[in-house]
């Protein structure tokens, strides 16, 4: 099949940079979408062009490098994968198809499609832990965690922090991210003992980098894991109870 | 490295109530909340209006014995006047806060995202209800302030030429004797029932109202009451504009 790839491209940050348009030809439908900007960049490459410049890593979903807008939706139109998921078979041949970069404030761009996610490192790093003493490994089944507390931690801790849900967001939100990670620790015992601190901290990181959420629900659609905005609403509850909590705790 | 408790610290010197406000989060809690005083503000507002639908009690229609009333409210145990403006106070103070924070929000989203996406948007979980509201919002207010000038400052030339205060089943006539003016009332109606579309739904998350057992009614509850309000209030412009009510 062949496509037409209209792709962002940006030398970096203070440049300004515009669509290129890109006939790609004789690819499979088997492929990836990553391996067509593959089979592009070795093309560009063998012209003595400079190549697309995009994140990737695990190329199965979840390392949560990949992402790009694709057509106007993060991680493309097939909902709950990643960019590398995504396979050409979900395209008509013929067809343009437009790709962009993940556009926030808090992804500040990098270089063509690729922008720096730190941001969410300093989120994590708010909060996003539980304090223990290392040391040999505890005990299996030490800590009794409640079947359905662990599966929704489960569903929470499948975030890779691919930053989808962000791009999606009318608003660049990033409460799905936050909400995910504070939720994650937050539902287990293990969580327990720094939830309110870790509420607090993350929740006040994380809007200092991005919008706030006005309960569209894109984040949800984008997000390759398919976590459910349900976790924001936990966040809010928890937000406030750790506003009252916190300042209970002399000690802080 | 700088501590990421620092931001919190700093925050903890003022009271907490003011701290939470300043967050996002804590600002969608005062919309949500807010919200809902007003929702309940318009709904009395309707029930009470439906007063137009009854007969004359002693040869003075129901409605103006009703709008008396509330200047009576409680009374004797209050003077005068001074419930209803305990309740005329709070929602005004409602409205304020209710917008002071979509305004900052607003602010917060834009710096969010300096550069808008280039290409196309698909949209696939957004509606144009909740992708309008703060149009939807600045349309109602403005809607308000027009409401307010016809039926309750009675200022030419919104309210009728023979607008007289206490006198509001006639006002109520002749305001809605004019096509312009009840169109604008329907319209408003509808745009404040896409708000309820959205906003109805979206105060559960808000507040963390979150059940598996009850998630899915938000949306029905969010569509009822959108509907209710929208037709509920819209029947009486339309009703006086065509006749039904003299």
């Amino acid at each position: 099949m062949n496509v037409t790839l209209q792709i962002w491209r940006q030398e970096g940050p203070d440049v300004p940079g515009s669509f290129k348009t890109y006939e790609v030809a004789g690819i499979s439908e088997e492929m990836s979408f990553l391996e067509v900007l593959d089979v592009l960049n070795e093309r560009l490459v063998t012209q003595g062009e400079e190549p697309v410049a995009f994140d990737h890593d695990c190329r199965e979903g979840i390392c949560g490098s990949c992402g790009v807008m694709i057509d106007g939706q993060a991680h493309g139109p097939q909902l709950g994968t990643a960019t590398c998921q995504l396979h050409m078979r979900k395209f008509e041949s013929g067809s343009t198809i437009t790709v962009e970069p993940w556009r926030a404030a808090g992804f500040p761009l990098v270089k063509d499609l690729v922008v720096d996610r730190s941001s969410f490192d300093r989120i994590i790093e708010a909060g996003g832990y539980i304090t223990v003493d290392t040391g040999s490994a505890p005990d299996a089944n030490l800590t009794p965690v409640p079947k359905p507390a662990a599966d929704i931690a489960f569903d929470a801790a499948a975030c890779i922090g691919c930053g989808a849900c962000v791009a999606a967001c009318p608003n660049s939100a990033a409460n799905l991210f936050t909400a995910a990670k504070i939720s994650h620790l937050n539902l287990l015992p293990q969580g327990q003992a720094e939830r309110w601190a870790r509420t607090e901290n993350m929740v006040e990181v994380m809007e200092e980098y991005f919008g706030s959420c006005t309960n569209h629900g894109e984040c949800e659609k984008a997000c390759p894991k398919s976590i459910s905005i349900d976790f924001i609403a936990i966040m809010n509850a928890d937000y406030l109870k750790a506003k009252v909590k916190n300042r209970r705790l002399v000690a802080q | 490295m700088e501590s990421p408790v620092s931001t919190t610290t700093e925050q903890r010197r003022v009271p907490w109530p003011l701290a939470f406000y300043r967050s996002a989060v804590g600002k969608k809690w005062v919309m949500a909340l807010t919200g809902i005083g007003i929702i309940f503000f318009v709904l009395a507002h309707m029930v009470g209006n439906w007063k137009i639908f009854l007969p004359d009690v002693a040869g003075v229609p129901d409605i103006d014995i009703y709008a008396e009333a509330l200047r009576e409210l409680l009374v004797p145990f209050l003077p005068a006047h001074v419930a209803l403006w305990i309740l005329r106070t709070g929602l005004i103070v409602a409205f304020l806060l209710h917008i002071h924070a979509a305004y900052a929000l607003t602010l917060m989203n834009s710096r969010a995202r300096p550069e808008p996406y280039q290409g196309p948007r698909t949209y696939v979980a957004a509606n144009y209800a909740s992708r309008t509201m703060r149009w939807s919002g600045v349309i109602f207010a403005a809607f308000l302030l027009f409401h307010l000038a016809d039926l309750t400052w009675g200022i030419q030339p919104m309210a009728p030429e023979t607008w007289a205060r206490g006198e509001v089943y006639a006002n109520f006539i002749a305001t809605f004797s004019r096509a312009p003016v009840t169109a604008f009332y329907v319209i408003a109606m509808v745009v404040l029932g896409l708000h309820l579309y959205h906003g109805a739904w979206s105060m559960f998350q808000s507040l963390g109202i979150n059940h598996p057992r009850f998630n899915a009614v938000r949306r029905s509850f969010a569509i009822g009451l959108a509907v209710l309000v929208t037709v509920g209030n819209a029947i009486m412009p339309l009703a006086v504009y065509f006749g039904f009510v003299e």
